[in-house]
């Protein structure tokens, strides 16, 4: 046994980096198997854009579950929120969005954005004042809360914009598609993988070189030590959920903007989906986070592809396989 | 007593009350004449049972599923596609009933030993996940299912309306198959109960309470707390399938509205809230309430809404459409939540003047 001197190192945490692999084996095994290249890509593209879109708005919740023990069922509800207030400004200026220019283009699609974020921000400060510091540290009654404030959050949001499906047009400057060669890339894929990847980034780097992400990842682990070192952890958490809940938002908007359409019904559909991949990841893991939507946008993406009849049960597959390597998630992260 | 099972209302408003209900129910045919009242009464019975079911795995383990209708619906759809597939006949109910339950078993089987193992808020999201699965194939293989139409289908000759078996000469009202279906479900459901309060009495119940209690203590005492979870789990599965298969018999169609959707999810969640988690009892109590309300009380709604509309007020006629019930409904179940946490059930039986 040899010796470690006070002034060593500590030793490093191992890297486990077979999870980050798994997307890129993913797509690498579906080269053969798609056949031509460019429709390859194409998916790829999709794929990484549609895991974006998903991780922004799960990257919140599995923060919220991480740190503070409460998962929000109700987080489909910021989403469509989102989605809605986004319209709030697209549509009445619409002549800008249509505008052929791509700064009038942004003039509208940016206030739009931080709007939402806005609002639904709000919404997180009251929905966790209202809903969630009542029945904190009581599982049971978080969920049948939280799924409460959904079904209200839905039912207000038909009562004030009405039952029917809002058309939400994409500004002009991210229609259509660059043309490589024999490959198109959407503009508008491209768009979200930028954004979603700036997200990810800056979420990263909160985390991991800001005192504030110190004390997030301490909390995450143990909380009950970072309130004996005198830190208000439920403040911290307050403003965990509401960013988290702004990100949910500007998910919504880009979803919406993606399917160029807004009904809210999307909430309960990508709860699943935000569920699935937050479960894949391992509960308050961001990185987990990030692989489990690309890995569930990949599935979703060629598996509609090569098998259209598959791809209605393909998340419950890809659920069941990664829990089967790793019960608790890609990077298990809390001892819960 | 024995019936049961040692464990009665222990309060003299619950037993009027419970007392009032399945008399009412039982008579119903005979006291409120026409097809509304049957229906509400059928659908208090089958809703009954099926939240009762659900209150084995709420109110008695802790674990919230949000996959109990994908059983309900389980149920359903097999007798909905034997006997529209096999004939109106009794076999084709027989076959419905050897496929669907074993199904719904092996369905829970495999639900419960993958996710019960840990904590019960990933329990709930995978059944969340399933259910959700669940819906979209049913509504998208048609060829099986009637995807989002639905199957409807033909009773055996005993169970329909036609049949007669007492003209009206006799008493003044005519006993035909459809009371005869009517009872069927009655005492199905009543069997349903009355096994489930059998069960949550035994020492098997009162291991499973141990387990919502404080799991790890449970497991430190030597009982397997997945197998007794899953097991619970299989038990409440079987029973909404029963109810499914119940429902589809007396609405003679089965579709992913009737059956699947999430809506009827969060009433079952809102019933056993409302009645009392926990008790059985509970059941019976918010199946009444909730079903009464559903269909006596929306009427009231559009009314009010067209008064709001005609007094020109902004945003109520909106807030009170008959088709927003179920906001009003999502608030009723936060302040249930949050204020009577114990339900009906739990309010009549402390004893009146102490919070509690």
């Amino acid at each position: 046994m040899s010796e470690i001197a006070a002034t060593d190192a500590l030793p490093k945490p191992k890297r486990d980096i077979a999870p980050l692999l798994l997307p890129v084996v993913l797509a690498l095994l579906m080269i053969p198997l798609i056949g031509s290249e460019s429709s390859w890509v194409t998916l790829t593209v999709a794929s990484l854009a549609m895991g974006m879109m998903i991780f922004i708005m799960a990257s919140g919740l599995t923060l919220v579950f991480g740190l503070m023990d409460v998962l929000n069922f109700g987080h489909g509800a910021f989403i469509a929120v989102g989605a809605y207030v986004a319209t709030l400004v697209l549509l009445p200026l619409a002549s800008w969005a249509q505008a052929d220019s791509l700064l009038t283009n942004l003039a509208v699609l940016v206030p739009a954005a931080l709007l939402s974020m806005g609002v639904t921000g709000a919404l997180g400060l009251v929905v966790e004042r209202v809903l969630v510091l009542p029945v904190y540290g009581q599982h049971l009654k978080q969920i049948l809360m939280t799924t409460g404030g959904l079904i209200v959050a839905e039912q207000t949001l038909y009562a004030l914009f009405g039952p029917q499906i809002i058309p939400l047009p994409l500004p002009t400057a991210f229609r259509g598609s660059f043309i490589l060669g024999d490959v198109a890339i959407s503009k508008y894929r491209l768009l979200a993988l930028l954004i979603g990847l700036v997200i990810f980034i800056a979420i990263e780097l909160v985390l991991n070189r800001t005192k504030i992400g110190l004390l997030i990842r301490a909390g995450v682990e143990n909380r009950e030590m970072v309130e004996a070192l005198g830190y208000r952890i439920r403040r911290l958490f307050l403003g965990v959920f509401m960013t988290g809940s702004a990100l949910a938002g500007l998910g919504g908007v880009m979803w919406g903007l993606y399917r160029e359409q807004v009904h809210a019904s999307i909430g309960d559909e990508l709860t699943v989906l935000v569920f699935i991949v937050v479960i894949i990841g391992g509960l308050g893991s961001i990185t987990g986070c990030f692989i489990g939507a690309i890995l569930v946008a990949m599935v979703a993406n060629y598996g509609g592809f090569l098998v259209p009849k598959l791809a209605l049960v393909s998340n419950i597959l890809l659920m069941v396989a990664v829990l089967m390597w790793r019960p608790r998630g890609l990077y298990a992260v809390t001892s819960r | 007593m024995m019936i049961l099972s040692g464990d009665p209302p222990r309060s003299r408003a619950l037993s009027i009350l419970l007392v009032v209900i399945v008399l009412a129910l039982l008579a119903t045919p005979f006291i409120f004449p026409g097809a509304k009242a049957l229906n509400v009464a059928a659908k208090i019975c089958i809703f009954a049972a099926l939240v009762a079911s659900y209150d084995l795995l709420l109110g008695y383990t802790g674990s919230v599923s949000f996959a109990h209708t994908m059983f309900y619906g389980i149920g359903s759809y097999a007798i909905a596609i034997a006997l529209y597939g096999l004939g109106p006949n009794w076999t084709s109910v027989a076959a419905a009933v050897a496929a669907g339950l074993p199904l719904a078993l092996l369905l829970a089987l495999a639900i419960g030993l993958f996710s019960l193992r840990v904590e019960a808020i990933f329990f709930a999201m995978i059944t969340l996940a399933v259910a959700s699965a669940f819906l979209v194939l049913a509504s998208q293989l048609s060829w099986l299912t009637g995807g989002e139409d639905g199957r409807s289908f033909q009773l055996p000759e005993l169970l329909r309306p036609g049949t007669v078996f007492i003209g009206k000469e006799w008493f003044g009202f005519t006993v035909n198959g459809r009371i005869l279906t009517y009872y069927l479900v009655f005492f199905a459901c009543a069997l349903m109960i009355l096994a489930l309060l059998r069960v949550v009495n035994s020492p098997f119940g009162r291991v499973l309470q141990a387990i919502r209690e404080n799991r790890f203590r449970a497991e430190a005492l030597g009982f397997r707390t997945v197998f007794h979870l899953t097991y619970a789990n299989c038990i409440a599965a079987m029973i909404a399938a029963s109810a499914g298969m119940l429902n589809a018999l007396w609405l003679r169609y089965a579709g992913p509205d009737t059956s699947l959707s999430f809506s009827i999810m969060l009433d079952i969640l809102l019933m056993v809230v409302i009645g009392g988690m926990g008790t059985i009892y509970g059941a019976i109590i918010g199946a009444a309430i909730f079903i009464l309300a559903q269909n006596y009380l929306q009427a009231l709604m559009s009314i009010a809404s067209t008064a709001a509309a005609d007094a020109g007020l902004p945003l109520l006629p909106g807030l009170l459409h008959p088709d927003r019930w179920l906001l009003w409904l999502g608030l009723l179940f936060i302040a249930s939540v949050y204020f009577f946490p114990t339900g009906v059930v739990g309010r009549l039986r402390s004893k009146p003047g102490s919070s509690r």
